[in-house]
């Protein structure tokens, strides 16, 4: 008698031979995929099943269940077990001075509250979420392809005007609310392999992994942390008062300029980490690696804009050099738009910055307090919020990292409402304000003092 | 082909990051460079709380055998989840599921499927297939166990004129019968088919315990070589009688089950965690994050903020379930790639690590 069994076998091998090198980080725990997850992967192995046939036998090496046999587990519960190194209640070794008069326990409280939001966002994430990131990755296509099309044919000039505005907007709606936000994981619970962290590669220089580790992890689990959070200043500028003035900084303004049309360039040497190689944290041999894979994307992304498509539009129309000049301005108009929203972020006048000695023992609503306290918002339009990637919502954003950026909107005002209550500022203003306050500091620590 | 293969360069050149299937699907959902798709093209409901869909395929689809089954996604409140069906199409054809309302995704597919939606697939499998040999045939099923054992028949029934299949069949009444009228139809037209219909409210149960049934219904039944498929007591009956009174050999009779997934995890359980690659398995409480479980197994584990907000560590959950140490949610599928910075083991699990 033959009972039919499912196949599994023949895919195991195809996943577990699937390799996911890893790179121990010498002088930090930190371990990186070098490589994606194998999206052979995605599609569930073991079978579930529902009104199908199935296996008639479960794999013979199912573990026995032994809960009984670690004493010390206990249930685990929202309220007792918190993952990391964050407390539930205890207090830093200095609480910041804008969070100087709560007690432990009013921010343990906040935790809880700022908890309970995010929790309530998650009950009601779903198929209108998933319609809506959808939509919007389906109209950045159409017009990143009408807007190259319209390239195609750059020597009429309504077709160049019309190529080039499609194609600035495109690419910021492709990198501020598509590939920012989806490789922070916000769209990770859709299971959807082609809209996913581990899978989503971006229309910027600098490639996804790269930037997912010194953004992700080092910014946002390091906030506005002088020492710490790399993303104060970039290595290049001087952003906070307290760091120690020297004549090289008299170039802020002239630096900050110079990188915002080029900004994405800026960013994929950020990424590099240069700085921590001539510390010694970072190996040669990872140097090299991070080189080779931002060099292919570079190739890439320059073929694309300034070679494939001006030499398509020369021999279809003869009007490559006005294509050329079309995806110049568009990337140009790209970098300084991401420039100023990523500028708003954590430089306006209001948004705070940190010592170690504050993070040292903080708690997890402590680092909630740090986030709030540490960002800054950007009041607008509907429009102005989409087309920053809803980064003008960068308060509840460092709250929550991976909440889908279509919720930030609805979730503000309690946040707002909470850090009122609790006598916290709340830092936030129109654009052109926020823009004008980052770009004073920008001056203003050009010189000595504060 | 060499011009063929320099567009396609030049497309990916002017595209990227994104691929020339990115852009096809605009046009047509089928298209994807990380998924098989199909797009359904019918829906018919054959009785209530049941529903017949049919879809075509994209790229890197292999047709069927009868019988075979697949994996299909589907999005369920936004979040894809994996089912196998029974493809009841003849061999070759486009495929075609019946799904039956018993649980969350059948339900989903049930009430809410289109003509036009997108569905998830991964390729056909499976080895309850027809003989290499033509050879007489019995047939024997129960509610949707007809499924797989209707792909044999329209494969097979139409296209031979030596055929000789009997099918009995167990439903509950006429109306809930699947595929009835047709079954009858074709029983009409090609001598080969012979249907018996038996239904559970009128006569009580198929009684498969001892050999009086099969006697009447199929005389030969000895001679020929069956395929079963239905619930778990139909089948352990079926079984017992060949093993007790029916011929033995290959392929005397070949079975598919239908299997309920019961891998539900329990908050804070802690388990045995099988770490796959690495050939590596360790007892972890149900309070400490699978990412520390790993590193004090002396493994090296994707990590970042050890928090849960970058997404640094994602494993593939191969099966079991976790306990998100943020919430107290028990969740995961197989597949599902979990954060193992915040994420405990709720009872026995595998990891792709």
């Amino acid at each position: 008698m033959t009972q039919t069994l499912h196949p599994t076998t023949t895919e195991t091998t195809a996943t577990s031979t699937e390799e996911r090198r890893t790179t121990i980080r010498r002088s930090s725990d930190r371990v990186l995929p070098a490589d994606r997850p194998n999206t052979v992967s995605w599609a569930p192995r073991e079978d579930q099943q529902e009104g199908g046939p199935a296996a008639s036998a479960s794999t013979a090496t199912v573990p026995a269940l032994a809960a009984d046999s670690s004493p010390d587990s206990t249930p685990a519960s929202a309220a007792r077990v918190r993952p990391g190194s964050l407390a539930a209640v205890g207090s830093p070794a200095v609480r910041p001075p804008a969070a100087a008069h709560l007690s432990d326990e009013q921010v343990a409280e906040l935790a809880r509250e700022l908890d309970a939001v995010r929790d309530d966002v998650l009950s009601r994430r779903g198929a209108s979420d998933a319609a809506y990131i959808r939509r919007v990755i389906r109209l950045q296509r159409v017009l990143e392809l009408a807007g190259r099309g319209c390239l195609l044919n750059a020597q009429n000039k309504v077709a160049w005007v019309a190529g080039t505005a499609m194609l600035t907007f495109a690419k910021i709606i492709e990198n501020m609310e598509i590939g920012h936000n989806v490789l922070h994981g916000q769209w990770d619970w859709m299971r959807d392999p082609d809209i996913h962290s581990t899978t989503w590669e971006w229309d910027f220089v600098t490639p996804s992994t790269a930037w997912q580790n010194t953004h992700n992890d080092l910014h946002h689990r390091w906030t506005n942390v002088i020492g710490k959070d790399r993303d104060v200043g970039y290595n290049v500028l001087r952003m906070d008062e307290d760091e120690q003035w020297q004549p090289r900084h008299i170039l802020n303004p002239v630096i900050n300029a110079g990188l915002a049309p080029v900004f994405e360039w800026g960013i994929a040497l950020y990424d590099l980490e240069l700085d921590r190689v001539k510390a010694g944290e970072k190996s040669r041999e990872e140097l090299m690696r991070d080189l080779r894979s931002v060099g292919v994307k570079a190739a890439k992304q320059f073929a694309k804009d300034y070679a494939a498509t001006p030499v398509a539009a020369e021999l279809l129309t003869g009007s490559g050099k006005a294509a050329l000049i079309g995806t110049v301005v568009a990337n140009g108009l790209r970098n300084i738009w991401a420039h100023s929203v990523i500028f708003c972020g954590h430089f306006p006048e209001g948004a705070e910055t940190f010592t170690e000695e504050m993070v040292e023992g903080e708690t997890r609503g402590d680092w909630y307090v740090r986030q709030m306290i540490g960002s800054a918002n950007i009041d607008g339009s509907k429009f102005m919020h989409f087309m920053t990637g809803n980064l003008s919502h960068q308060v509840e954003h460092h709250l929550f990292p991976d909440l889908p950026s279509n919720r930030y909107a609805e979730v503000a005002p309690k946040v707002r409402e909470i850090c009122a209550r609790y006598g916290l500022p709340y830092t936030t203003g129109p654009l052109l304000k926020q823009v004008g306050s980052a770009w004073a500091k920008v001056f203003r620590l050009a010189l000595p003092g504060k | 082909m060499a011009g063929l293969s320099l567009i396609k360069r030049m497309a990916e050149a002017l595209l990227h990051p994104m691929t020339p299937q990115d852009v096809l699907s605009l046009l047509d959902p089928v298209h994807s460079s990380r998924q098989l798709r199909g797009v359904v093209t019918k829906v018919t409901r054959p009785m209530p709380g049941s529903v017949t869909i049919s879809f075509r395929t994209g790229p890197g689809w292999r047709a069927h055998d009868a019988g075979q089954w697949a994996r299909i996604g589907v999005d369920v409140d936004g979040v894809r989840q994996w089912r196998s069906y029974s493809l009841s199409a003849p061999a070759g054809a486009d495929p075609e599921i019946t799904v039956t309302d018993i649980g969350k995704v059948s339900g989903t597919l049930v009430r809410t499927t289109k003509v036009g939606d997108v569905l998830f697939l991964a390729r056909p499998e499976g080895d309850f297939v027809l003989p290499e040999e033509p050879r007489p045939l019995l047939m024997l099923t129960a509610g949707s166990g007809l499924t797989p054992v209707m792909s044999m028949i329209r494969t097979l029934v139409p296209r031979r004129p030596d055929a000789d299949v009997v099918l009995i069949h167990s439903a509950r009444t006429p109306q809930t019968a699947l595929f009835r009228e047709e079954l009858e139809e074709l029983a009409d037209q090609f001598p080969g088919l012979t249907v018996h219909h038996h239904f559970t409210s009128e006569s009580g149960r198929l009684d498969l315990t001892d050999t009086a049934t099969l006697d009447a219904l199929c005389p030969d039944w000895r001679d020929r070589a069956a395929y079963a498929c239905g619930p778990s007591g139909f089948l352990d009956d079926a079984e017992h009688l060949w093993a007790t009174h029916g011929p033995t050999g290959p392929g005397a009779l070949q079975m598919e089950r239908f299997q309920a997934d019961l891998t539900g995890g329990e908050a804070g359980a802690g388990g045995l965690v099988v770490f796959e690659q690495s050939d590596t398995e360790v007892q972890a409480p149900g309070d400490v994050p699978l990412l520390e479980v790993a590193e004090d197994a002396g493994l090296p584990a994707p990590s970042g903020c050890r928090m849960g907000i970058c997404h640094a560590c994602l494993v593939p959950l191969r099966s079991g379930q976790v306990t998100d140490l943020r919430t107290g949610e028990v969740h995961g599928d197989p597949g599902q790639l979990i954060q193992t910075c915040v994420s405990a083991a709720a009872g026995p699990v595998s990891l792709g690590l």
